[in-house]
Order: structure tokens, then C-alpha cells, then sequence
């Protein structure tokens, strides 16, 4: 009898397993391949904007993807360098070899954790309750809570042009009757669709025809407690080239050959990632489209064609492929396809990612209806916690919009629903400003401290940071520019006016052309880069981060009217009949979830919050 | 049990037939007492009644009068609407008479409340949340759906959909990085869209002058030193002896307000105080406000003495003056000349004779383009809660503007974009979140 199963090895499957066992629940992780654990199946990266902060965010909460990543990618960089701090983010390159090795590693080092073969193809379900599952063999495991981590496998279908195979990515076997019997069990089914590019055989590239693309020149990790792994002259290289109007002709002379446009896909595809022909039908009077080359391994010599996701029939790609300025004489090694799998409606789970209708049942990943490693592993962090916390009778973790992309990830997913694979973009966070990528272990360490998944050590270190970062704020309080020949000297070098008034370096500090670099020339200060760095950007941005905090601060006050969960909406009156259907269904924990719920008008908020205050406020 | 509340519920417009509605249990019986014609008392319930509203015996307007009684009612109380012909003064008059006879003047959308409070909401939404809830949060403010007319929102939602392509545009530079199918916004190109949104958010403004202006009347101050003749020319226009007129000088202490109709609009005079330099303390506080109202007022009559030399203070009000709407009137022409004045566009005349008074008006219909407002049927922004917010969403673009010359990055200037897009959106009713997604992926061509 384990504590917790978690079924499926992606990306969910290991953050949820690692850190159930990790936080004491004797855990089961039960995967149809074990080859296949922490695979990636579609681009070799990890991170991208927003998804690099939530990398962040998974690590400085306890979980494995940042430190798996930087033990196992070729190329490093941090994206929107010149756009500002909020948006900054770091995306790797990760090697497809390596990267599940790590992972594999990690999860044999924690202790109460067994992985074990199989294909689980039902829920042992009492009275609602979960109690464990039953594999395609007949064997069953029995357990207290399961995590369900299925991934694109739930009657997966891949498709290419007209043809439809049963199957998951790879040609792993699909799972055929979960989500069958999950219908059973009263679950409502949604059937999602996503694609992937074709691969291409290296030899067969001429590099020579596209533009260089490499990794940054400063050293940077995901996780706040490694350093780095790699060198950066040892980084491996990206390419960047053009579609061109012989590969817009191939495809629009061929549009009806794709599963797509031939109408033989039924799910709903993202928006974000549409196949190459979906942006030339979309898009019509752009002349060519971007595309990149990424190796996916060093020890393999297979190239991802980023950009160039398909369903058109192979002999269709061998043509799309060779009228690329490059890959003339190009080995198609995959064919891009598409899949659709079965997922559930995310509305259904409650905020800390349990089941609202089979209790101690969680879920996490594409099964939500998301798309993305990252996305999957913060689902997978939390839906383990959650787990234990429920087993051991604690509060759920429930981070919130202005704490963590991963909240505003959940929040959406719970109170909004998809309709498309979700993909986390930093305009989805209206906060986003306080939700960086510097500060993500200033935000979330010590909620990861309180939930047990953060030892003292570790904590210890964040009081130092936070400390430190405090020191340096007072220094520059506490001292004023003084100018002589030496500190002019300073300005000038710098191409800098030379400040007119006296002014301590704090204010100086906020001007937008005094970079903290200058200010160390001018005052000794001998801290880190990371402390330096985040005191400039608290500093510097000092009044939009305070504009924020009040947005923030406002909302907040909303969240603390909590709504009661044996909340009677029937007996709500004047509800609308929309709204109080969304409201049974999502069952918002508070009055600032219910307002975003779509659906429900302010009219019914309203008429809630008086409901609420009549029966609740004595 | 409610009080019962009074309101005119259609806008003040000019030339349309005007609605006061009164709800409560009292409405009917108040009603009755002020109507001469049929006992509203003893009317069946939902029919309409021809009369006359009177006040001491005074007929102030030939009416209709619907009797709707509780419970199948707008707020579900007893509601009495009187259908008034009159332009705003008399639609107005009838609910002093209203107020005079105990009836309380209703909040904002304390008819709404009240039709939600007593548990009716089969009414259109959009009406059912119209200030609901005083509005201090965001989400209150979203709460309260607005009652705008058409052409308005066309043009609040042409400004918003300028600023979310400008905002989508940047989201995509910042969420796809890579891809150049985007222009790159950048400190050099945002400026010139950010002053078309400025210059949009301007224009509406202007225009909700006129809306003001229809619904609040025009104020005026009239100001000038201590004894030109300001209480004179107050009296004259309106007609009556209102304010305290001596020949010493510094009498007038209080500010006397006043009104009188122009064009159907309603012009309020407030009558300062002379202003003087001066040591006396009370007479101080009386200068004080009056420098405080040439900026609360829509216009300035400045008052000059034909009779003396323009003197330092002179000059200096009239630069006060100067960026705001104002007329120069010289008083006391019946007297001397002896002032020597630049200024080309001035009124002459005096409150002996009345000569130069109807020009002033006329001036007044002329600056305030009153012959328009009242033939035209305007649509424009008037509620000051929609005005507040163009006003602030206004602010947000100029501190973007201002940030863009600090070489703030854009992440934090699409801050400011983004908080201005979402107080137009708070008039419009129009949730933010997902329309930006909705353009993103429209607008752009993006891909794995």
C-alpha cells in the first residue's frame, strides 16, 4: 500500500513523485516506459519567457527542473535583456540524452520513491474516494491518493496527412481506457490537439546558407543553489532561416492533403503554435516565415526545425522541407505530425489541483489541458505537495496571482477553464513586474520553507540574501554623492552628466543612466552580482513595483472574502442562470475568484457579496 | 421599509421629454398632494393620468403621470413617473418641489439598488449594476457597468483599440522574442503612438465639456478688485438683490451663487469676493477663494472700471486670466473713461443704465458655442465618474510619455499603457485579459 502513485514520468510525473517522497509519502511512480521518464518529446528547451521564470519559480519552491536543466543543456541565454526586468527570462538549450538521465538520477536518490513499468488503464475509486490503480495486466495498486500525469497519451492519435495511428509520441503505446473509464467515473473529457516539427539528419544541413544563433556570454543559472555546469565557449550553436514563396506554393497547393485542413483532425490546437500551414492560411500576405534549427542532443545528430510543425503527408514534407535556402539535399529523420489526446476540463479540479468530484484524485499537466514542460512541472511540484498536505490533513498550497506564475498558471486553469492547450505567456500575469525571474526566491523560498519542501539550509540562505540585499539599501541611504575631480572623473568617463545637486546614492541610483556598475565605482560595495542586481532593480523601478503592489494589494482584499465551499447557490436569488452554473461548477474560493470567472457578471457578484454578507456577517 | 427617493431619470438633454421617477411608499400619496388632476390615490395600478404638477397654487408644468404600484415595479416599491415637456429648468423646478414636499433626492443608482435589493433583476444587466457599489476598487469600478449611449463608446472603444494593438505589439516582442514578424517597439517609436492615444483621450475630454456643460451648467466667476461693480452686474443678470452691494470697498465677503438660464443651459454665478492685496484676515480668506475659482470655473468675467486707471492688480488678473475661458467687462461706462486697455475683445457697459448686459450674454452664447448645444443632439461623455476616468487613464499615457524621455524600459511602460487601456475598459465594461490575447494571436503569426 503506497501513500501516493503518481502515474506518468513527464515532466508533472517527476516534479509530483520527487516531492511527494521527498516530503515523506511512501510513493509509487508508474510509467508505461522508464526509458521514457523526463523525455521531451517536442523542442529540446527548457525555459522561453514567463516558462523560464516558472522554472525559477519550481526551484525556488524545492522542485528538480532547474537543477536537472543546468546539469544537462549545450546553450544558455537570457531572453529580453534590453526590455526591462519583469520580462526577463532565461531559456536553455537542453540535451535530450542528458536531460532524462538527471532526471532519472534525482528520482533513484530519493528515498521513499519506487518506480515501477506499466500501463495503468483504471482508478480503484471507493465511494468517490481514490484507492488506487489497475494496470492492462489486471494488477493492482493500491494507494492513498493518485496523481494522474498522463500526458498527450489518453487516446492519443498521431497524425500524418490522412493517416491516423493510434499511439503516443515516439510510437509508445497510448493508453486506451483511462480516459473511457474516467468518463465513468463522471468526468467531463475534452480532446486537445498539438504538433511537432520534423527532425532533420545534421550531414545533410548546409549550415553555411543560415545565421548563426549562440548562447549568451555571461554564465547563468536556473537554480539558486548550483553553479554553473557549463562553459560558455562550449556552447552549442542555433540556426535561424527563412520559409520562401516555393515552400508558401508547396504547402497551399497541397493544404487539403493535411490532417488539418483534409478535416481529419477533430481537437483544438493552440493558438500560439500553429502549424506552418495553419500561418500561411492565417497569415496570407507574409512573404516568408521564421524558422530554427536546434540540435537536440550532442550525442546524436538529429536537428529540430523549429517553426515548421505540420501535418501534411510525408512525400508533401520531403518537398516543404527541400525548398528551404539549406536544406536542398535535407534527411528528413521524423516527419512532423500531430496528435490529439483526450484531456479533462480543467474547471473540474480545485485550486490545489485535486478532483472536485473523486477525492485524493489529482491531476497534473497536458491531462489539464496545458502545454509545455515547465507548465507540467509546476503542476506536478504542486499537485504533489498538495497530495501530502491532504493525506496529512494540512491546508493546500495555493499560491496566488501576485506570488508566482505558477498561481496565476493554476488560477486561470481552475476559474477560466481552455479551450486550447494553455501556454503561460508573461502578459497573463497582470503583475508581472513583481514576478521575476531575480526575485522568484525572494517571493517563494519561504513558502516552500513553511510547506516542508525547503530545508533550513536553504532557508538560512534566503535570510542572508534578504539581509544582504538590505545592507547594501541602507549603504546607499546612508551615504551622498560627493563630488570632486575623482567622481567627476567617474561621470565623464562614463559619457554621464555630472549630477548638478547632492543627492545620496540611493536617488542617484533610481536615475535611469546610473547603472549599480557606476555607483560600485563610486562607494566600495562588496556583495554579489545577484545581490547588486536585485537591490538595482528594487531600487531603480522602486515607484512602478510600488504601483503594483497597490493593483496587487487591491485584488487581495477581494481574495480575503472567502466563499463558503458548502455554499448553497440555489439559495442565492436572482442569480443569473449562467453564473450560477459557473459558480457550481468552478466553486470559487473567494469573491475575486468568482469575478473571474467569465460568465459571471458583476451584477452577480454583487447580488453574491450581499448574499454572503446577510447570511455570513453577523 | 425604504424612504421614498426622487430623481430624474433620463439625461438632461435639451428638447426631450424629461422623466422624474419617485419610488418608495410614500411616492404615490406626495405625489397626489402636488398633482391637480385625477386622486392618484384611488388609480388603478400601471396607467397613466393626465394633469398638472403645481406648486402654492402655481402651475410649474403640464404633465403625464404613470401609477405603477409594488410589487410588478421597477424597484418593487410604489413608483410614480411624471413625464415633464419642459426644458431642464422646469424639469428641474418640479424636483425642488419634490425635495420641498420631503421626497429625498436619490443617490446615483439607488433605483437600481433597491430593484436588486428587493430581489428584481430581470431587468437588463447592463442597467441592473449602473453604480451599484460606489466604486474605490478596480473590481467595484468593474462592477459598475455604464449607461453610455452609442457614439461614445464607438469612440472610447476606437481609443482603446489603438492602445491594445500598441500593447499586443509589445507583449509579442516581449513573450516571442525571436521572432521578427513583430515591429520592435522601442523608446524611439513608442512617443508617436502614445501622443495619437494622448491626442484621443484629449478630444474626448473636450467633448465631454459640452456633456458637463449640458448636464452641470456653465460656472461662472466674476471677479476684479474691490468695488468695480461686480455684485452690480451679478444683480442685473440675475435679476434680483441677492448679494450685499455697498460703495465701501471689501463688503462682499461670502461667495454668492446664483443662476439663470441661457440657451437651456444653466449658467451658476458665484460672486467673489474683490480681490485685493490686503492685510484684513476675513477679507483675506474672501480673496483667497476668489483666486481659487478663476480655476474652478468654466469661465471668468473680469470686471474692470472704466472710471479709474488700470491699476498693477488689474494687470495681474487679467494675466491670471489669461489661458482661461474669460470676458473683459468694462463697468461703469456711464461714468468718465479713464482706463486705457489693450485687450480686444472686451464688453462694455453698466448697471446703471443695464447698457452692455444683453452683449455679455450674447459673448456667452458665443464662447460656449450654446446654439449648437441646443439645437444638436449630442452624444458625448458627461458622468463625472466616465470623465474621472478618461482623466486618469489620460494621466497614465502622459507618465508613460514622461517615462519613455527617463529611458524607462518598455516592460514598465506598457505598465501604464496597460492601466489606461483597463480604465477605458472600466466605462466600457470590457474585461481586459483575454481581448489582449485575442489580438496577440490575431495580429501576429507566431509558431513552434
Amino acid at each position: 500500500m503506497y501513500d501516493l502513485i503518481v502515474v506518468g514520468g513527464g515532466h508533472a510525473g517527476c516534479e509530483a513523485a520527487h516531492i511527494g517522497a521527498y516530503l515523506g509519502l511512501k510513493t509509487a511512480l508508474v510509467t508505461a516506459n522508464i526509458k521514457n521518464i523526463a523525455d521531451m518529446p517536442c523542442n529540446p528547451s527548457i525555459g522561453g519567457t514567463a516558462k523560464g521564470i516558472i522554472v525559477r519559480e519550481i526551484d525556488a519552491l524545492g522542485g528538480l527542473m532547474g537543477r536537472v536543466a543546468d546539469r544537462s543543456h549545450f546553450q544558455i541565454k537570457m531572453l529580453n535583456n534590453g526590455k526591462g526586468p519583469a520580462v526577463r527570462s532565461l531559456r536553455a538549450q537542453a540535451d535530450k540524452i542528458t536531460y532524462p538521465q538527471v532526471m532519472l538520477d534525482f528520482l533513484n536518490n530519493t528515498l521513499n520513491l519506487d518506480i515501477i513499468e506499466g500501463m495503468v488503464e483504471n482508478l480503484i475509486v471507493n465511494d468517490t474516494k481514490v484507492n488506487g490503480i489497475i494496470l492492462s495486466d489486471g494488477r493492482e495498486i493500491k494507494s492513498k491518493a493518485v496523481i494522474l500525469t498522463t500526458g498527450t497519451y489518453l487516446k492519443a492519435n498521431i497524425l500524418i496527412g490522412s493517416e491516423n495511428n493510434p499511439g503516443g509520441p515516439h510510437g509508445e503505446a497510448r493508453s486506451n481506457n483511462l480516459s473511457d473509464n474516467l468518463k465513468k467515473l463522471g468526468l467531463d473529457i475534452q480532446r486537445l490537439k498539438t504538433g511537432t516539427p520534423p527532425r532533420i539528419k545534421k550531414e545533410s544541413i548546409d549550415f553555411s546558407q543560415m545565421q548563426e544563433e549562440k548562447g549568451d556570454n555571461e554564465y547563468y543559472t536556473f537554480s539558486f543553489d548550483n553553479p554553473p555546469f557549463y562553459k560558455i565557449n562550449e556552447q552549442q550553436k542555433c540556426y535561424l532561416l527563412y520559409t520562401n514563396v516555393k515552400t508558401h506554393e508547396i504547402i497551399r497547393n497541397n493544404l487539403n492533403k493535411s490532417a488539418m485542413y483534409g478535416g481529419y483532425v477533430t481537437g483544438i490546437g493552440p493558438r500560439y503554435c500553429p502549424s506552418i500551414e495553419d500561418k500561411l492560411v492565417r497569415f496570407a500576405d507574409k512573404e516568408r516565415h521564421q524558422l530554427f534549427l536546434e540540435p537536440e542532443s550532442i550525442y546524436y545528430d538529429e536537428w529540430y526545425l523549429q517553426g515548421f510543425s505540420t501535418s501534411m503527408p510525408r512525400d508533401i514534407q520531403e518537398q516543404m522541407v527541400h525548398s528551404l535556402q539549406g536544406l536542398e539535399n535535407a534527411i528528413i529523420t521524423k516527419y512532423a505530425y500531430a496528435i490529439e489526446y483526450d484531456a479533462l476540463n480543467p474547471l473540474e479540479m480545485k485550486p490545489s489541483l485535486e478532483n472536485k468530484i473523486i477525492e485524493n484524485l489529482f491531476t497534473a499537466g497536458q491531462i489539464n489541458g496545458t502545454s509545455g514542460y515547465e507548465e507540467a512541472a509546476a503542476q506536478g511540484l504542486i499537485a504533489g505537495i498538495n497530495a501530502h498536505h491532504k493525506l496529512k490533513g494540512l491546508e493546500p498550497l495555493i499560491l496566488h496571482r501576485d506570488e508566482a506564475y505558477i498561481g496565476v498558471l493554476i488560477d486561470d486553469l481552475v476559474t477560466k477553464g481552455t479551450k486550447e492547450p494553455y501556454r503561460m505567456l508573461t502578459s497573463r500575469a497582470e503583475y508581472r513586474l513583481i514576478l521575476r525571474h531575480d526575485n522568484a526566491d525572494l517571493r517563494l523560498r519561504s513558502i516552500g520553507y513553511k510547506n516542508g519542501t525547503i530545508d533550513e539550509e536553504k532557508y538560512q540562505k534566503l535570510i542572508e540574501k534578504e539581509n544582504l540585499i538590505n545592507e547594501v539599501k541602507n549603504i546607499l541611504r546612508n551615504n551622498n554623492l560627493r563630488l570632486n575631480n575623482e567622481t567627476k572623473e567617474i561621470f565623464m568617463k562614463r559619457k554621464l552628466e555630472i549630477p548638478t545637486y547632492s543627492t545620496n546614492l540611493y536617488m542617484l541610483l533610481k536615475r535611469p543612466e546610473i547603472s549599480i556598475e557606476t555607483i560600485k565605482e563610486l562607494i566600495i560595495l562588496d556583495y554579489t552580482k545577484e545581490i547588486l542586481e536585485e537591490v538595482e532593480i528594487e531600487v531603480k523601478y522602486e515607484g512602478y513595483i510600488a504601483k503594483v503592489y497597490k493593483e496587487a494589494e487591491k485584488m487581495k482584499k477581494l481574495e480575503e472574502k472567502q466563499i463558503p465551499q458548502d455554499i448553497d447557490y440555489d439559495d442565492v436569488l436572482n442569480l443569473a442562470s449562467e453564473a450560477k452554473q459557473k459558480l457550481k461548477q468552478i466553486k470559487p474560493l473567494s469573491i475575486a475568484q468568482a469575478s473571474r470567472i467569465s460568465g459571471v457578471n458583476p451584477s452577480d457578484i454583487a447580488i453574491l457579496s450581499v448574499y454572503l454578507k446577510k447570511k455570513y456577517d453577523k | 421599509m425604504n424612504d421614498t427617493i426622487c430623481a430624474i431619470s433620463t439625461s438632461l438633454g435639451v428638447g426631450a421629454i424629461s422623466i422624474i421617477r419617485v419610488s418608495g411608499d410614500e411616492a404615490i400619496s406626495k405625489v397626489a398632494k402636488l398633482f391637480d388632476g385625477k386622486n392618484l390615490e384611488e388609480v388603478n395600478s400601471h396607467t397613466i393620468h393626465y394633469g398638472h404638477i403645481i406648486d402654492n397654487n402655481e402651475i410649474i408644468d403640464e404633465v403625464l403621470v404613470s401609477v405603477l404600484k409594488a410589487p410588478k415595479t421597477y424597484t418593487k416599491e410604489d413608483i410614480v413617473e411624471i413625464n415633464s415637456h419642459g426644458g431642464i429648468a422646469t424639469t428641474k423646478k418640479i424636483l425642488e418641489v419634490l425635495i420641498a414636499n420631503g421626497i429625498r433626492l436619490a443617490d446615483k443608482g439607488e433605483f437600481t439598488k433597491r430593484a436588486f435589493l428587493n430581489g428584481r433583476i430581470d431587468l437588463s444587466q447592463a442597467q441592473a449594476v449602473n453604480s451599484l457599489i460606489k466604486s474605490h476598487t478596480n473590481l467595484e469600478r468593474k462592477l459598475a457597468l455604464n449607461t453610455l449611449n452609442g457614439k461614445v463608446s464607438a469612440k472610447i472603444r476606437k481609443t482603446r483599440q489603438i492602445i491594445v494593438e500598441l500593447l499586443a505589439n509589445i507583449e509579442v516582442n516581449i513573450d516571442f522574442p525571436e521572432y521578427e514578424d513583430a515591429l520592435e517597439i522601442t523608446l524611439e517609436n513608442l512617443p508617436p503612438r502614445l501622443k495619437e492615444i494622448k491626442s484621443e483621450l484629449e478630444s474626448l475630454l473636450e467633448e465631454s465639456k459640452i456633456g458637463t456643460i449640458i448636464e452641470n451648467g456653465i460656472k461662472v466667476a466674476i471677479i476684479g478688485r474691490p468695488n468695480v461693480g461686480k455684485s452690480s452686474i451679478l444683480n442685473a443678470l440675475l435679476n434680483k438683490n441677492k448679494a450685499i452691494v455697498t460703495d465701501i470697498a471689501g463688503t462682499t465677503r461670502d461667495i454668492v451663487e446664483g443662476e439663470i438660464e441661457l440657451k437651456g443651459i444653466a449658467l451658476i454665478f458665484i460672486d467673489t469676493a474683490g480681490i485685493r492685496k490686503t492685510e484684513d484676515l476675513v477679507e483675506k480668506i474672501g480673496v483667497d477663494k476668489s483666486l481659487e475659482m478663476i480655476d474652478e470655473s468654466d469661465l471668468i468675467i473680469l470686471v474692470l472700471n472704466n472710471n479709474e486707471v488700470l491699476t498693477e492688480e488689474d494687470q495681474e488678473l487679467l494675466n491670471k486670466i489669461k489661458n482661461k475661458t474669460h470676458i473683459v467687462f468694462v463697468n461703469k461706462t456711464d461714468l468718465p473713461t479713464k482706463l486705457k486697455l489693450n485687450e480686444k475683445e472686451v464688453v462694455t457697459g453698466n448697471t446703471v443704465t443695464l447698457d452692455g448686459l444683453n452683449e455679455l450674454k450674447n459673448k456667452i452664447v458665443e464662447l460656449f458655442d450654446l446654439e449648437r448645444i441646443n439645437s444638436s443632439n449630442l452624444e458625448v461623455v458627461s458622468s463625472a465618474r466616465e470623465i474621472g476616468l478618461i482623466k486618469e487613464a489620460l494621466e497614465y499615457i502622459k507618465n508613460a510619455l514622461n517615462n519613455v524621455s527617463n529611458l524607462l524600459p518598455v516592460d514598465m511602460i506598457a505598465i501604464d499603457i496597460k492601466k489606461a487601456w483597463d480604465l477605458l475598459g472600466e466605462i466600457t465594461g470590457e474585461s481586459y485579459q483575454e481581448e489582449l490575447l485575442d489580438t496577440l494571436f490575431s495580429e501576429f503569426c507566431l509558431g513552434k
